[in-house]
Parts: C-alpha cells; structure tokens; sequence
C-alpha cells in the first residue's frame, strides 16, 4: 500500500498564483482524476509532484517521506512515474529501446560502456509494449510514430519502472475516441491488477467519468470540489465553471 | 596612485573599444541569434580601410574623421551583403553550422586581407589634433585614449536613442524578443535582418578604424578581438547592450591591472571571470533567462545503428590499414599516420557533438593538452616515449574532468563559448609561459623510442592504439553509456524522470572524449617531433568540427571518412596553394550550405533515394 500525502501546495509565478494550496491523498488502488479548465493549474500541479518545479511552500509526502526538494530523478526512483502533457520521447531510438532505457535506469546499468544496449531487457520491454498495444511497433524509430501511439510507448515507459503512483499528464490527448477508451480502460486494469495510484488529468469527460473513482475540480490554482463522478457533476460550483454560468 | 589612475583610464580606453565591437555583435545575435564568428574580421578590415583612407586623407581633422566614419560605413555594407549572401540561408541550422558558416567566412577575409594589403604589420599615422598627451597628476595620457573614453558612453547613448526614440530601433527591439510575432505584424525580417548586420558590421568597422593611431593594423587583430568580445557578450548576458557597455567596462579594468600583477597570464584571469561569471549567474550580468539562446535543436531522429556488417568491414580495413606499409612509402606512411591520428581526434569530438549534442568549440584543448603532456614530459623529465604517451590522455582527461565540470552546466551556445573559453585558457598558457613551454617556439625533439623509430613502426603503433581507442569509444556508443547521452540530448526532461543523471552522462562524456583526443595529441607529438601552441588553437579546433561535418554528425563511422578527406584535401591541395585559408574558408561555407550531412550521410541519403 502505497500513500501520496499532498498539503497546502502553493507556486507563484512573478506574482500570479498558478497553484494555491492545494491538498489531497493519493492511495494505493485510487485512479484519481484532476480537472479543470485550461490553465487552472493542472500541469504546474504535475510538475510539482515529481520535482520539475520547487513548490514556494506545501509539501508532498509518499509513505511519510518529504518528496519537496528532492530532483525529478530522485521522485521517480522512490516510485512516482510521469506521462508528459507535451509528449516526450526517445526520438532517436525505436520504440523498444525507448522502453528499455527505464529498465537499465531501473537496474542502475546505465554506466555500461561495454554490452550493447540493445541487447539487454529486450524481452521485457517487448511484454511492457505488447501490454499497452505497440508489440507490433517495438522496432519502428520513436521520432515516426502517430501521437497516439507516442502516448501509449509513455506509458510503456511509464510502467517500465514499476512505479507505485503514476501522474498522467493528459494521456489521451490527441487519440481517437475509441483508442481513448481503451487507454483508459487498460489504465483501471492496471490500477486493479498492480494496485497503482494513478492521478490524471484529462480534458475528455467521458474518460473522467468513466473511469475515475474520485474526482479532483481545480479553477484558478484552486481545488472547488473533490468526490465521487456523481457528486462532482452534480455540483453546481463544477457547473458554473465549465458552463460559465453565475453560482 | 597617479600611476593606478592612469591605469585605470587606459583599461577605460580599451574598455571603449571593446564596446564598440561587442555591442555590434550582442546586437547582432539579439536580433538573428546567430553568433558571428567573423564579427572580428569585419573589425580587422574596417582597421586596414581605415588605413588606407587615413593615409590618404587623415591629414586634417576633417579628414580623419570621414576616413573613420567611411570605414565603418563600408564595413556596414560588406556585413549587409554576408546577411544576403550566407546568413539569411543559415537562420534555421543547427547553431553548430552558423559557427562554423561565419568562421568560413573569417578564413576568406584573412586572405582577401593578405592579398589586398599584404602580409607586413602596417601603423598608421597619428589623428590630427589629438597627437600629445595631456599631464594627469604628473602621468602623461594620450589626449587620443581621452577621446575614445568619451566616445564608448556616447555611442551608447546614441544606441539607445536609436533603439528607444525610433520606429526601427522598436521593430528591433521587438524582433529580439519575438521573431514570429514580428512577422506576423507585417514587418519584413529579411530587411529588418540585413539593417541590423549593416548596423552590427558598422560598429565593428568603427571600433577597427579608431585603433590606426593607436596599435599597429595586423592580420592577427580579427581572431584576438573577437574572442574577446566573446567574453564580453557572455559575460554581459547576450543580446543585452547595457550588459556588453558593464562587461567591457569589467573587462577592460581587469586587463588594465591584470598586466600588473600576472603579466604572463592575463588572458586567463579575462576567460576564468568569464567561466566564474557563468556559473554564478548563468545568463552573464543583465542577461535574462527568456533571451538565452534556444539548445541545439533535435534534428537528429534517426535511430543509430551499426549497419549489417559494420564489424566485417572494420576488420577488413584494420587490414588493409596494417598491410599499407608493405607497399606504401614513406610519405605516404607519414600521411596515413597523421590520418589514424585524426580520426581518433574527430571521433572524440564526435562522442561530444553526435551522441551528447553537445557542440564544443574548444576540443583542440585537449588534443593540444595531450600533446604538450607528452612533450613536457620527455623534455622536462627526460621521460621515456611510452611512458610520456600514457601521460597524454591522462593529463587531457584531467583538464577535462575541470572544465567539464564548468562547461556541462550550460547548453547550445553557452557550451560552446564555454568550451573556447577554456580552450583559449590553455592556448594562453602555453603561449604565455615561456620558461616552460617555450611559448611561440614551442618545444622540438619529441622523437619516438628506437623501437619505434621507423615510419612503419610507429604507424603500427599509432594504428594500434588509435583503432583501440576507437573501438572503446564505438563500444561505449553502443552501450548502454551512449544510449543515455542520447536519451539527454533528445529529451532532457523525459531523460531526468525516468532517473538519467543527463548532466553526469554529459560530464563522463567531456571526460572521455577528452582523453581519447589527448592520446591523439600525444601520438600526434611524436609523429611530428615538436609541439606548437598552433595545436591547441582555434582552427585545431575548427579543423575537428570541419571533419565530424565533412563526415556527417548521424554516423559513427562518419568521423572517420571526414578525417581522411580532410587530411588529404589539407595535404594536397592546400599545400599547393597560398591561399589555404581561402580554400578551407570557402569548402567550409559550401558544407555549411550543401552538405549538410556530411559525405557519409549525403551518401546514405543517396543510396536510399535510389
């Protein structure tokens, strides 16, 4: 059982406030989505769970331990993966290789200047990719995938280093709707299956309510509502600002 | 006291100086983001046209003044006419081919200046009406120092006016900070472009005219400037102007006193606060984050990969490499020697530039480093040759373990000046410190063991350890090593979350590249004999680039084939002719804009066309 304890998160950016106290816990099993509208804060959100900015105060605790001020590097090898918004691959080396990478980075053989890479956890960065559906792909350059299917190698990626918490930065953006559904889809087998806590963010509704077991509502650097699908559509703060409407 | 005043007020005179140059040149890049390496020809020659024009007219104060404005004028145009001719095809290159574009174009200049105003140093008459000197607290000042002092914050002035007050200068102004939405705004960039190289070259060509009555006019003067007002551009933050008028200021006082208390090292005290200041405040004194030029960007997506057969045909030429002396002569050994030694050399910048993306302009440190490790060795301590070509690569690769340490910590542009700042640290040392390098003359009688002493016996021995090295570093590209260099270079960002170190990657990589270009340096020290300071230079360094390029930056083997045409080309046809740099210069320039990818990827590329 893994916990992501987030309190009182806030960053400022030269005066205006992207992230403004933010809290909520993150558990083992939970596939947590966070909404909101565009530039309410979600991705700076993101980019202060896993280290890439420096929250101005608030902490964020896995299992008890502070996570603030350690690097990205450090964040990911206690176990909190990260799928980017803006997809970011590989693009020089093919799709297996891209998924292997994380596995030597896993097993600390990155100083190798012998063995070819190529050759080492092949077998299972193929099974990773084979799970997320780009078997048939593992040998094809990263640089010329569809954006869907970059998305998707994240994920494999992502998975690779069999992390506790998972953070997807929009992991759906720019699939079609059916392959939208069954990322989605794969992702609750995956929370099930490997009792991950996964927080998304996602603009699609339908994979939000589809398959979110909670739900997260930021607007403006603040969280104005948190519950279950049901509750948070039912919410009229929700409403008002996605329809724009007065309170 | 009156002593440190009139110091100081000459470290202000070449403050001015500096200024003028580098703020055409932090103009220049503010606005086309291109560093122009010949910012520092267009001063040399608008130093040689402000000659001639003087001598013809400078007698009166009249005179004097248009020669100057004159020069400057003209040197305005000719930076108007590099805009047309070859910048405006390099906007959207890779900032590795805008270097090496621009210092094409300062090999050219260098030879049209020989042939124009021939090779001898030429000194100019003194600016009427400013010929004494004026008493400060009983020092005597050259009244002419005085002028220029005024003349750096009036220029200034008139920049900022111009900048400020102007529709041109805020279209300027606009375009440093949003090229797009410029355009988007219906200005022309093109025009907007070559006014601003008019307006940059001017200035240069101004800075070159006002110093004919002040130092004699050499065709050394466009390379020493210019990696001065390097410095200065760095150090003030690039694209800032205020930054540049700070730095040169800093730097000019800095020079004023450095020659007082380290007269043989002042160079080095000018690149150690350039490197100091970098560190400390990475975008230079006024620099702001947002205008720090873009990383190189990711033109590379093709996947590397080692061809069907690569190890077959490695040993086949390893063969035919080894059977050469059977046959050759040898000259022909001397040749293929310098070769193997070569491309070891460029693979190393290659380990750098291809896998790291990482574009040092200063790799000639290290080859020079290992050269001058071995030949201190046998000269100082009478060290034997295996013992001082082991010394090589380690002292190469402790120098780069120091300044890797610095350089790593920048990308793109900044790693490129950092590494020709340091680069130029140890160029300075081993021109400066006569006593134990021996300075310009160098240091001679680096000769082989007997074992070793034949042509055929120490190409053996080259090839063997070169094709060694070569293969380690091959090896270590393939490796999982190589692969996260790569992982840095393509994406930075995915590359730290998923727990790569890319700064460390980066630094090992300094490091080994390093070591493996100081064992090229010391085989190179003994198959030559002597070690000059020419070897850890500028060119040496460009001479590297020019071979990774002329072999394509995507393949490994790429650095090879460049080696071999570079050393021939150099080797036969250059040595038949004068005018080598022109030669070089304009091979350079039609690379930059032809070639591309190189001869191996031009064929690869044409291989799969068909």
């Amino acid at each position: 059982m893994s916990e992501l304890v987030v309190r009182d998160l806030q960053r400022s950016f030269g005066g205006v406030q992207a992230v403004g106290g933010v809290s909520f816990t993150l558990r083992s099993g939970n596939l947590l989505a966070l909404i909101g509208p565009n530039g309410a804060g979600k991705s700076t959100c993101f980019n202060l769970l896993n280290g890439q900015l420096r929250p101005d105060s608030g902490s964020v605790k896995l299992d008890g331990m502070e996570l603030v001020g350690l690097p990205p590097r450090r964040i990911w090898a206690l176990g909190v993966g990260r799928t980017f918004q803006i997809t970011a691959t590989f693009a020089s080396m093919t799709v297996a290789e891209n998924v292997q990478m994380v596995l030597l980075s896993r097993a600390r053989r990155l100083f190798g200047l012998w063995r070819p890479a190529a050759a080492q956890f092949r077998e299972p960065a193929l099974a990773l990719l084979e799970r997320v559906g780009m078997g048939s792909q593992a040998d094809r350059p990263c640089g010329v995938l569809a954006y869907g299917d970059v998305k998707r190698v994240e994920l494999a990626m992502a998975l690779a280093s069999e992390p506790t918490v998972l953070l997807m930065d929009e992991p759906t953006a720019g699939m079609a709707p059916a392959e939208r559904l069954a990322l989605m889809a794969l992702t609750a087998e995956l929370v099930r299956e490997r009792g991950l806590a996964v927080l998304f963010t996602e603009h699609d509704m339908d994979a939000v309510f589809g398959h979110a077991t909670r739900v997260l509502v930021l607007d403006r650097g603040r969280l104005i509502a948190e519950g279950s699908p049901d509750q948070v559509r039912a919410n009229p703060r929700v409403q008002s600002v996605y329809l724009g409407g007065e309170a | 006291m009156s002593f440190l005043l009139v110091q100081a007020l000459s470290g202000l005179a070449t403050a001015a100086t500096l200024f003028l140059v580098s703020s055409g040149l932090t103009i220049v890049f503010g606005v086309t983001r291109i560093v122009n390496f010949a910012h520092g020809s267009f001063y040399m020659v608008g130093a040689y046209a402000g000659w001639s024009l003087i001598e013809r007219f400078g007698g009166t104060p009249a005179g004097f003044w248009g020669s100057v404005a004159a020069a400057a004028l003209m040197m305005g145009v000719l930076g108007a006419a590099m805009e047309i001719g070859l910048l405006r095809r390099l906007y959207r290159s890779p900032e590795l081919f805008q270097l090496l574009g621009t210092f094409g174009v300062v090999l050219v200049v260098q030879d049209l200046t020989a042939w124009a105003w021939g090779p001898e140093d030429l000194l100019g008459r003194r600016a009427p009406g400013l010929k004494g000197s004026v008493d400060i607290l009983d020092q005597p000042f050259p009244l002419y120092d005085l002028v220029l002092i005024g003349l750096g914050p009036l220029v200034l002035g008139l920049l900022w006016l111009l900048f400020n007050r102007t529709r041109w200068g805020t279209l300027v102004r606009a375009a440093t900070q949003d090229r797009e939405m410029t355009s988007a705004l219906g200005v022309d960039p093109a025009r907007l472009f070559t006014g601003v190289l008019f307006l940059g070259c001017a200035l240069a060509g101004l800075g070159g005219a006002l110093q004919v009555p002040r130092e004699a006019v050499t065709l050394h003067m466009d390379m020493a400037i210019v990696v001065e007002a390097f410095v200065v551009v760095v150090v003030g933050g690039m694209g800032s102007l205020t930054g540049a008028f700070l730095a040169s200021l800093l730097i000019g006082q800095l020079q004023a006193f450095g020659i007082l208390v380290f007269p043989q090292i002042t160079l080095v005290i000018v690149f150690l606060f350039m490197a100091v200041v970098l560190v400390l405040r990475p975008h230079g004194l006024l620099g702001r984050a947002d205008e720090a030029p873009p990383t190189a960007p990711a033109a590379v997506t093709v996947p590397l990969s080692a061809g069907p057969h690569a190890g077959a045909w490695a040993l086949a030429l390893l063969a035919v490499l080894a059977a050469a002396p059977l046959v050759a002569g040898d000259y022909a050994l001397i040749l293929l020697t310098e070769v193997v030694i070569l491309a070891l050399f460029a693979a190393s910048l290659h380990l750098l530039i291809g896998l790291g993306g990482l574009v040092s302009f200063g790799h000639a440190a290290w080859f020079g480093l290992g050269a001058y490790g071995s030949a201190l060795l046998v000269k100082h301590l009478g060290a034997p040759m295996p013992l001082a070509l082991a010394g090589a690569p380690l002292l190469a690769g402790l120098g780069a373990l120091v300044a890797g340490w610095f350089c790593v910590r920048r990308s793109g542009l900044y790693f490129a000046m950092l590494t020709l700042a340091f680069a130029q640290i140890v160029w300075s040392i081993a021109f400066q410190w006569y006593a134990v390098t021996g300075g310009d003359n160098g240091i001679l009688g680096v000769w082989p063991s007997a074992w070793a002493a034949g042509k055929a016996a120490y190409y053996w021995l080259t090839l063997g350890l070169s094709g060694g090295a070569l293969w380690l570093l091959r090896r270590a590209a393939f490796a999982p090593f190589g692969y996260a260099l790569r992982a840095g270079r393509d994406s930075g960002l995915r590359a730290e979350s998923v727990g790569i170190d890319v700064r460390r990657f980066q630094w090992m990589a300094f490091v080994l590249a390093g070591t493996a270009a100081g064992l090229a340096g010391g085989l190179y020290a003994f198959a030559k004999g002597s070690v000059f300071p020419t070897l850890l230079a500028v060119p040496q360094s460009v001479d590297a680039l020019v071979m990774v390029l002329m072999g394509g930056i995507q393949t490994v083997a790429g650095p090879l084939a460049g080696a071999v045409a570079f050393h021939l080309l150099e080797a036969k046809v250059m040595s038949m002719t004068d005018w080598w740099r022109l030669a070089l210069g304009l091979i350079i320039v039609a690379l930059v804009l032809v070639f591309p990818k190189g001869i191996v990827g031009f064929l690869s590329g044409f291989r799969r066309r068909r």
